[in-house]
Order: structure tokens, then sequence, then C-alpha cells
């Protein structure tokens, strides 16, 4: 194959905290590079280079992804929350931030948006989980400030809040504090 | 009531979970529109001439602006005639795999990876130097002109006569091994050159040192640089001031005349961030059959890696708390250091003080094995008495407050130490798969070692009734900015959202130390409580002349932050009118607060852990602590600081080690094969509170950051050796991964 | 930390896959969850210039009962096998081993077909669908064949599929023996398996013994001359060629094997009852 055609760009359109996101962009541009240098929403930060760590975890189509992991164009088309777009619009805290914040499951805040969004995944999926099942769900997501005595606290936590906001939880089913993915309003937005 | 003391929440927290932090690759400055990126071109080898370096495809490379190497910097003053000098860029020599040798310039970064590759480097390999042994013989030297591979010395031998009176002596040779600190935001940095002034942005604990450390390498006075901290994701100790990589990174935005910036990947911070420990431990021990402990001597070798950054200092450190919490007839310690083919070792939570702690609990629990005595009873026949304090150890420490064996007891309780001992009996009885070990750890530890350097506050309140703090603190993650507004608010009554903390930017604080060595409360909190008294006596004269009292007539009504005749709340004046009076900077405290001595936190941990006894898995399922930190003026943020603590504690006795195989290549260069910790690896753990205050400054409060780190590692790898010393195990080195206990329990059979 | 650099193509049909990668023959690869082939690429590792996105075919990605037989789809994601009801009745092996695979976020984007391509024998997956006896169905140019799981697997990264032929559907049979076990032995939960053990009946199949999953021979032949676990586990390092490594020995692996075979049978039997 001929080396000059390296470099080929590849149209990528795509909804990123509620508001369309479209650009050219070279094939092996990495969602989460994406998102912090073309979208310009820096929240979501690379933490290593082994899909280990979980700082770059996202919601994509509602479910958690290591977007380091991803290329921007396999989201060609899909639905992508970062941090920025978990709060409500008048920039009323999820119950998984508003969580993370009374139970101190934050120091630096470096690994925050990545583990928020993969608490926000977990407990979509298993809305009354053990704390054992919390350490397992977090089980891609590293820290190295809090211990994660915390933030396992903070999952509890926002997982009662949740429940007690909607009454019983289908799995899969969102509480009324909760918006799907697409519908909340857009963070700091795409040009 | 005082706000000191009280559960607050942070006030950092909003911005960082709604719109995330700003670290340093996050900025998008208009200093910084069209940067170049900076690419480091490493040795791939751990000991080699360089012969030569071939740029010519590189720069052809789309996007390529320009490569630098060490031939480039004829800008830059001779760096020292030392033979162990540190480079920043590699010049004749490669001492390390990740060495930097030169850097790419780029449009942007992803061009930045493929240029480097390009990069060609001529090695002549010369032979490695990996690990204590080999360096200690000397046959390969990394530095020829110095002659040897030991760098430093220190300390004495055990007099001959030290162990004659004892009845029983153990001997013992293990490591403190070398770690990765591993914060989540690896190194990042940009820099820009405009009107002979630079400017830095850089993840680091301390801008005033990385300031001066900048000027000192591109030969520029200390005015001519400015340094501005972004959010900082996590330090640890290994984002102490600068290192040669982010120099080189400023050194690149003034010879090129463009801005620059900087991120490593993960695998670079893995094989070039500093390492921390890489301890080597020959303990003696010995005593009386009826548990006490007559002599005690640590040798220690350290492998302070390629170059001798803080790494030769830290034996010192280790050598000064030897002794621990323990009064003993005679404790000595000797070391060396030398130089090997290997990152070099810098400070890394508890920066030679672990490493103390962990040698002598592990010596302690092998004489009480060997004398076969519980090695909680051993412990509590040689605690410092608190009758003895403020006490002066044979490594010279002065140890202002303690009360070790009250946390011994306390911890004990809290984690139910008979019950525990029970059911391990009833495990061993039956003969179970899974055993289950109990570890005790008593420790004492310096902090604000460095106390003489101090710290600085200023506190302005301005003619709106706000408050800036101004600290050389430098916080990344600590909570500073809750904590330091704690404390005016306290003093003063300004409420806590009309209170800034500013920090890092050393055009705004231009004096400072930063933050390490679990300083920042004690001297930085005492400078901003200082610094409040200060502004409240310069406000009461204000206030007295105002309401034409005298000063003596007037309080401060703290709850409602307003200043009146004392009973007379009708003539209550607001902070903002008060300082409108004093001049258009408002009300000003500038406080350098230097205490006389460090501070010693104490306190003990017990680790439950479950170990299978045929794969040799061993599991952590309960860790109880005491940490006592003196006062504690927001228990959210101590706890914090000590699970995080724990958590590294813990890491580095089962489970984390930097490994290089003899030839210098590193095994563990990315985050899949060095094993930091996850949550699914830790319990939740069991705090137990416990306060004496300290004398040394107003507050009372002592260091918490590394504590948690300097208890925990020696209980949870004793809790592992306890589960199976039935049979037959004494010891295990760290860290106790699966294959170190079930070949432990193997050779203990045989 | 970036690929170098590689075009991108996506297939809308499997038929266009098959023509993409018969147009760039050996330079191009499929991409699926591609949390198998990204990480290689990231590490440059691995360095395709052209990766054939397999994404847009959603008919790949099915459970279906059928009859003797689930047919799994190819792009099946891991997440999927794990929530699936049908799987947790019918194959709860593969549904409980899909679960332990990476971690969440790992398992919203891995296949199923990606990662039995992939070829790696320390994934979870491979050895379970040895252990399942299973059979995987390739299309290529010259039409469709089904390849038996015990000849998939030919060495470290390398299995029976031609570099022209996509795989599209995995089909694993109903077990006759409903006793199963799972044992995946780690220093972190989030770790590759330093040894692993997939038992579906008297069928036994390592994680990372050897270059490729294998099966436990001399077990089974133990396990069907009468032998009890136990004993029978004794023989599971025979035959294997256990890689020494900065987490084990080769004989801590072959000790590690006799252990978890052992509790593997045992947990079988005790499920089946």
């Amino acid at each position: 194959m001929d080396r000059d055609q390296r470099g080929s760009l590849v149209k990528v359109m795509m909804r990123v905290n509620g508001a369309e996101v479209s650009a050219d962009v070279e094939d092996r541009m990495l969602l989460v590079h994406f998102l912090r240098e073309v979208t310009g929403l820096t929240a979501t930060n690379v933490g290593c280079d082994t899909t280990s760590c979980g700082a770059c975890t996202v919601l994509l189509d509602g479910e958690s992804v290591k977007s380091c992991t991803v290329l921007a164009a396999q989201a060609d088309g899909h639905d992508l929350v970062t941090a920025e777009g978990l709060a409500g619009p008048d920039g009323e805290l999820h119950p998984v931030q508003r969580a993370f914040r009374s139970e101190h499951g934050l120091q630096c805040g470096f690994c925050t948006p990545g583990m928020v969004l993969a608490s926000v995944s977990l407990l979509r999926e298993n809305p009354q989980p053990t704390e054992e099942q919390v350490r397992m769900g977090l089980e891609g997501n590293l820290c190295r400030c809090t211990g994660y005595h915390n933030i396992v606290r903070a999952v509890l936590a926002a997982a009662e809040d949740l429940a007690a906001e909607s009454g019983e939880l289908a799995p899969g089913e969102l509480a009324s504090g909760e918006l799907a993915s697409g519908e909340l309003a857009a963070g700091e937005v795409a040009r | 009531m005082s706000i000191l003391g009280t559960r607050v929440v942070r006030t950092e927290d909003p911005r960082l979970l709604t719109a995330g932090g700003t670290y340093t690759d996050d900025l998008r400055l208009p200093e910084l529109a069209g940067a170049l990126r900076v690419t480091f071109v490493r040795s791939p080898v751990a000991h080699a001439e360089i012969t030569g370096i071939d740029a010519k495809v590189a720069l052809d490379s789309p996007g390529v602006v320009a490569v630098l190497t060490a031939a480039d910097a004829d800008d830059l003053p001779p760096a020292g005639d030392r033979p162990t000098t540190e480079p920043l860029l590699a010049a004749d020599r490669v001492r390390y795999v990740g060495e930097p040798v030169a850097i790419v310039l780029t449009e942007d970064s992803y061009q930045g990876e493929d240029a480097a590759e390009l990069v060609s480097v001529d090695y002549q390999p010369l032979e490695p130097v990996v690990g204590m042994d080999t360096a200690l013989a000397g046959t390969s030297l990394l530095f020829p002109g110095a002659g040897s591979n030991v760098v430093g010395s220190g300390g004495q031998p055990a007099p001959d006569d030290a162990f004659a009176g004892c009845d029983v002596v153990v001997q013992r040779t293990f490591p403190n091994q070398r770690v990765a600190p591993v914060p989540l935001e690896v190194r990042a940095a940009a820099a820009h050159w405009a009107g002979g002034r630079l400017t830095l942005w850089a993840s680091t604990q301390n801008a005033q040192q990385a300031r001066d450390q900048v000027a000192g390498a591109l030969g520029l006075e200390a005015p001519a640089v400015r340094v501005i901290t972004p959010d900082v994701g996590g330090g640890f100790g290994a984002k102490i001031a600068t290192d040669r990589d982010t120099l080189a990174v400023a050194w690149a935005a003034r010879r090129l005349g463009r801005p620059v910036r900087w991120v490593e990947t993960r695998n670079e911070n893995l094989l070039s961030m500093v390492h921390g420990r890489a301890q080597q431990h020959t303990i003696r021990i010995g005593g009386s059959r009826d548990g006490r402990i007559l002599a005690y001597h640590l040798d220690i070798v350290q492998d302070c890696g390629a170059y001798p950054r803080f790494g030769l200092f830290l034996p010192t450190l280790t050598q000064l708390m030897a002794s621990g919490v323990y009064d003993l007839p005679y404790c000595g310690a000797s070391y060396q250091v030398v130089v090997t083919n290997t990152m070099p070792i810098s400070a890394y939570r508890g920066a030679g003080r672990p490493e103390a702690t962990a040698a002598i609990e592990r010596a302690v629990d092998l004489f009480a094995a060997e004398i076969g005595l519980d090695p909680v009873e051993v412990r509590r026949r040689n605690l410092v008495p608190p009758e003895l304090f403020p006490y002066t150890t044979p490594g010279g420490a002065v140890y202002d407050t303690g009360e070790y064996a009250a946390a011994l007891d306390k911890v004990l309780t809290a984690a139910g130490y008979p019950e525990l001992r029970a059911e391990q009996a009833r495990r061993r009885e039956r003969g179970d798969v899974v055993q289950l070990g109990i570890g005790v750890s008593c420790y004492v530890e310096i902090t604000a070692g460095d106390y003489s350097g101090g710290e600085t506050s200023r506190l302005v309140v301005d003619g709106t009734g706000a408050a800036t703090v101004y600290t050389g603190s430098s916080p990344h993650g600590q909570g500073h900015q809750t904590a330091f507004a704690m404390l005016v608010t306290s003093e003063l009554g300004i409420p806590m959202d009309r209170i800034t903390v500013r920090h890092g930017d050393t055009d705004e604080v231009p004096r400072g130390v930063g933050t390490y060595g679990s300083r920042s409360l004690q001297l930085g909190g005492s400078a901003v409580h200082q610094a409040a008294v200060e502004v409240r006596e310069q406000a009461r004269g204000l206030a007295a002349g105002l309401l034409e009292a005298s000063e003596a007539d007037l309080e401060l009504d703290v709850s409602r932050g307003t200043w009146q005749v004392r009973g007379d709340p009708d003539t209550a004046l607001s902070w903002a009118a008060v300082a409108g009076q004093a001049g258009p900077d408002g009300l000003v405290a500038d406080v350098d607060f230097k205490p006389a001595s460090p501070t010693f936190p104490f306190g003990a941990h017990v680790a439950v852990a479950e170990v299978d006894t045929e794969t040799g898995k061993a599991t952590l399922v309960r860790h109880v602590t005491v940490d006592d930190a003196g006062r504690v003026l927001n228990p959210v943020l101590a706890e914090g600081q000590r699970h995080g603590g724990i958590a590294q504690g813990v890491a580095q006795a089962l489970l984390e080690e930097v490994r290089y195989d003899t030839d210098g290549n590193p095994l563990t260069g990315t985050l899949a094969d060095y094993a930091a910790i996850t949550a699914t690896e830790l319990p939740s753990f069991e705090l137990v509170e416990m306060e004496t205050p300290t004398t040394v400054n107003p507050l009372g409060v002592k260091g918490i950051g590394e504590a948690g780190t300097i208890g925990a590692t020696p209980a949870a790898l004793s809790a592992v050796v306890d589960a199976v010393t039935h049979l037959g195990v004494r010891h295990i080195d760290m860290p106790a991964t699966p294959l170190r206990v079930w070949t432990a329990i193997r050779e203990a059979r045989s | 930390m970036i690929p170098a650099p590689f075009r991108y193509q996506r297939a809308s049909s499997v038929d266009e896959a098959l023509a993409l990668v018969a147009e760039y023959g050996d330079d191009a690869k499929f991409l699926a969850g591609g949390h198998s082939l990204l990480p290689l690429m990231k590490l440059r590792l691995a360095q395709p210039e052209v990766l054939i996105d397999l994404a847009p075919l959603r008919e790949l990605s099915y459970i279906r009962d059928a009859a003797g037989h689930i047919a799994i789809g190819a792009l099946t994601r891991h997440h999927d096998l794990e929530q699936s009801t049908l799987l947790a009745q019918a194959v709860p092996l593969l549904a409980h081993a899909a679960g332990q695979v990476g971690d969440p976020q790992i398992r919203h984007r891995g296949t199923l077909g990606g990662s039995l391509a992939h070829g790696d024998p320390a994934s979870d997956l491979p050895a379970v669908i040895l252990a399942l006896d299973a059979t995987l169905v390739a299309r290529g140019p010259s039409g469709q064949r089904e390849i038996a799981a015990a000849g998939f697997f030919q060495g470290l990264f390398e299995t029976a599929l031609e570099p022209d032929e996509l795989l599209v559907e995995i089909r694993v049979p109903k077990p006759a023996a409903v006793g199963w076990s799972f044992q995946k032995f780690t220093k972190r939960a989030i770790d590759w398996a330093i040894v692993g053990v997939a038992v579906q009946g008297s069928s036994v199949a390592l994680v990372n013994m050897a270059s490729i999953p294998v099966r436990a021979g001399a077990v089974e032949r133990a396990l069907a001359s009468g032998v009890g676990p136990r004993d029978a586990a004794a023989h599971a390092a025979e035959g294997t060629s256990p890689v020494e490594d900065i987490n084990a020995t080769p004989e801590y692996r072959e000790h590690l094997a006799r252990i978890l075979t052992g509790r593997a049978l045992e947990e079988a039997a005790g499920r089946a009852g």
C-alpha cells in the first residue's frame, strides 16, 4: 500500500452531551483526544496507555467505555456523555456527583470524571449493588489518592439516593434524577 | 462553636466534579496558542555510550519543527563538574532505560510520536549494573571518574559488644523494594518565552523551588522565571520541584522562541518518573527471653538509581527513625548508597520513614517468633513510655509527644484482637485451606522534617470584606483550599464562600516551600492562622478608631463576622467597613512561620489477611488503624489522607514492585504489568480516632499525609506471614505475591 | 500511546467486509470491539495499514436458541453474553466467564468473535470455547465453513482463520453434562489469568498453560476411567508448556493448574447435583 495514503481523514459526527459535533479527523484519532482537542471538553483525562486506568471513561450510548481504546471513527453516529454533561440544565449535580462530594470521594480529582461515569453506568446496570459489587464494578478505574474507601461509600450513597427518588428500579431503568444520554443538556459544547 | 474539628465538605469539589480540574495538559491559554508539542527520544538500553545521533529522517517527518540534543545546549550554563552530575539530555552516555537523549518538537502530538521513532541513535552497550550486589562489586562503573558505584555512606557499624548481653539474636536480610508512585496525572509542562521572561506551567508540588531550578538551569535570575501550578493530579513526592525532563521543556521554549508543551505517556512515567524506596535491609535484633529488646542494628544499602537525586539522602531519614517507637539500650544504623543502571530514586510517600518502620517492625516480629512470645506483648514491653517525652532517640530525633501504648491498646480493642486470635486458632486446628493472619505494627514518623524552611502566608482582607490567602503550600488533592479557609473563618468569622486561597504562582507567591513531607497544615496552616491573628489585631485598632472606643472594649463576633463594642450589637461593623479603613490594599499580614522543631505523629495498625495455603494468594480482609497526628482540623480531610496512605502502604506489602531484568530492561513499564492496587484488593478501612496534640505549633497539629502508608506496610506484610507461621514460615519478602507466599510455604514444608 | 497511521474503512455488510479484506489483503485487519487489537496498535506492536470496522454489522450480534446448540453472532459483546438470560440458563459457563473478561468498560466493547480471532492463550474465552467443544463458523470468498474449536487455535495469536475470512458465528452445543466451573487465578481482579481452568462436565480446558488454550487430556482420561476429581486433577499439567513471567514460574503454573482443576471439578460436581 502506498505510504503516502497514510494520514487520511475520516468525517465523524456524534452527539456529545446532547449537542451535535462533527469534524474531519485522522483515521487513527482516539475518541479521548477527539473529546479533549476537537470538542474542547477536557474533563475526560488520559491516565495510561494500556486500557488499565479508566480515567478516560465516558458513556457511549449510556454505557461506560474507555475512550482511549475507541477510535473517534467508531463513535460516529453515537451518543456520548462526558463528566461535563452529567449535571442538570441549571448546574444541579447528578446524584452520583452529589454523593462523591458528600462522601469525599475525590482528592486530586484526576480519576474523578472517569470514576463518576463508571459509577453511573454501574448503577444503571445494578441499582442496588453490594459493597463487593461496587468494588468489582470499579476494577477498571484506578485512584491513587483516596484508597477507594470513600468512592465506594459514594456509590452506595448514590444508589440509595437514586432508589429513594424513584422507588424500585428494574435493571436498566432510569431514576427520575437520571436522564438518558442524549437528553442531557450540553455542558461546554462543541464548536 | 469553632468550625475547626468539624466535618466540612470540600469547596474544591463542585468545580472538579462538573467541569473537571484544569491540569497542565488541559490548559487552553492564549500564550500557548500554536504551542509545539515535545516528544522525548529516550534510551532503550540501560547502559551504553552514545556514538551518534542522526535526526535527518525525523526532521523530514510531517510536522517536525526541530530535534534538539545535548549538542544544542550551548546556551546553558555549564553543568556541575561532579562525575555524577545529571545532564538535561544525555550527551555521551546513557545510564537507564528511559533516559532522555533528544527532544522532537512537532506541530501536534501524534506527529511527535511518529517522528520520535525516526530519530536514529547509535548505542555501544556497556556492562549493565543492576542490583545492589552488582553495584557493590564494582566491576562495571556508571561513573568511571567517581571510581566506585558507592556514592554515599554514613552511620557506624554496631560496636562489637552491642549484642553481648542478649540471650537471643536474630539477623535477616530483606528488601524494601522499589515501587512507582503512579500519580494518575503523569508529568506535564508547558513553557512560554517572551520579553526575556520564561513562564512555565508545570504539574509540580513546589512552584518556588521549581522556579529556582529553572532559573539555575537556564542561567537566568529568579525574577526572569514565573512558575504557575495548574491543578495537579497527585504527586506523592514524585513531583517535587522539577526534573530534567521538565527543565528540557523550559529550555526548548527559549531555544526555539515558541511556546511548547509536553505530556508524557504512562510508559514514560513508569520508566522515567522517579521511583521510591529501593533499600535493602539487614537487621540484627537481640534481647532477652522475657521479650526485652536490648540491641538493634539496621544496615541499609540504598539503590539510588543511575544518578544521585534525593535518593542519596533517604537513608539519613531511615537512620534517624530507625528505633521507631521503642526505647532501646542500643540502636544503630549504617548505610551505603549505590548507583545502578535504573531510574533514579527520590521521595515517595514516607520517603525514608516507611523503610525504617518496615525494618524494625519485621525485626520485632522475627525476635518475637524466636523467643516464642506474642508479638504484641513484645511490643508492649519495649515502647517508649509517656513519661519519657520529649524523647531523644539514639538516632538524634526528639519526639515531641506520643502515647504509643495507648495507640496500641486502642487499635487492638477496635480490631477485636483476642477474637481474631481465637478464629486463627480454630482454623489452624481444623487445618483449613484458607488461614487467617493478624499483623500488628506500631510506628512513629517525622513530619515537617525541613521545619527550618518554614512556610509563608499572606492574608488580605479587602474593602468588600472578602479574604484572600496566598500560601506557599501547594495542594495536589489535600484540600488546602477548604482547610485554610476554615482557619481564616474560625479566627475572623469571614464566611467560607468569601475566602479564596491562592497558591502555586510565583508571581503571586514569590516565597514559599510547597507541599511534601506532611508539612502543609502544621507549617502552611500555622502561617495562615498567624496571619489571621495579625489581621484581627490590625482590625481591632481600626475598629476602635471607627467606634471611638478603646480596643479593650471591643469584641469580634466570629459567628457573625462583625466587630462591636462588647455587649452592644448595634455598634456592629462589617469586615468591609473595617478593611476599608485600612487603605487601598485593605488589611494585610505577611507571615513566615518557622517552628522550632518537626513533629512526630504516631500510631498502630492491625491488618487481617486470609491466605489460601494451596495457591499462596493473600487477601486483606480488614485493616484497622490508629493514626495520631495531633489535633484534627477537618476529619473529612484527615480520613481521606489516611485512606490513601493505607492503600499505598498495603500495595507495597502485597502487590507492587518495579522490576528490571539483569540487563536493566524494565519489566513493569505498563499499568498492566505494574500491579497498582485497585478497589478489588482492598477492604473498607476501620479508622480509630486519637489526638495527642503537639506543643510545637499553635494549632497543635502534626502531619497526617504519610502516616497511613508508614503504618500499613509492615502490618499488611506481617498479617500474611502470620497466616502461615504455623506451617514453619518465618518471613516472606515484599511484595508478598502469591508466588512468594507459595514458595515460602513450600520451602518451610521441605 | 497512539497507533501508527492507518486507513479506516467501514463495512456495511458481511459481503462488503469480505470484499474489503480481499482488496487490501495482508495489510488489513478486521476491527470489532477493538479491545484486543487497539491496545496492541497503541503500543505499535501491531501496525496494520487498514482497519475494516465491522461495527455496522448489527446482524452479527445475537444469541439464539437453535435447538441443539446456542448460536452466537461473532460481534456479540461480552456484556451481552454476561446479561443473557438464555445463555445463563443454557450455557452458564460461557455467561459467567464472559463476565470475568477485563472490566465493565471493556465488556461493553469487546466481542466474542474478536477475542477468539485474536487467539491469545491468556484470554478467558478461548479456553471456554474449547471446553464447550464449540464450532466456529467462518465466511470467506469461497463461502462458509465450520471449524471445530479443537482445531481453531493454532499458535500464539494464530488461528485457523485465513486472512480473507471473517468469523461470523459461534455455535455452542447445549451441554449434556450440566456441571460447570470457571476458575480464574489472578493477582488483582483486573489482571489476565496467571492460570485459568474451564470445566463443563468432564471437559477441562486451561487458560495460559501453553501458546494456545489446551484441553487437559490426561485429566479427562483419568475422569473417564473413574478417578475422583482431586486425583484426576493431579494430571492437569501434563502436556502443557507454561511460560515464566513476572507473576509465575512454570512450576508454579503447573501447581496452580492442578489445584484449580481440582477445585473446578469439585465445583462442577456440586452444580451437577
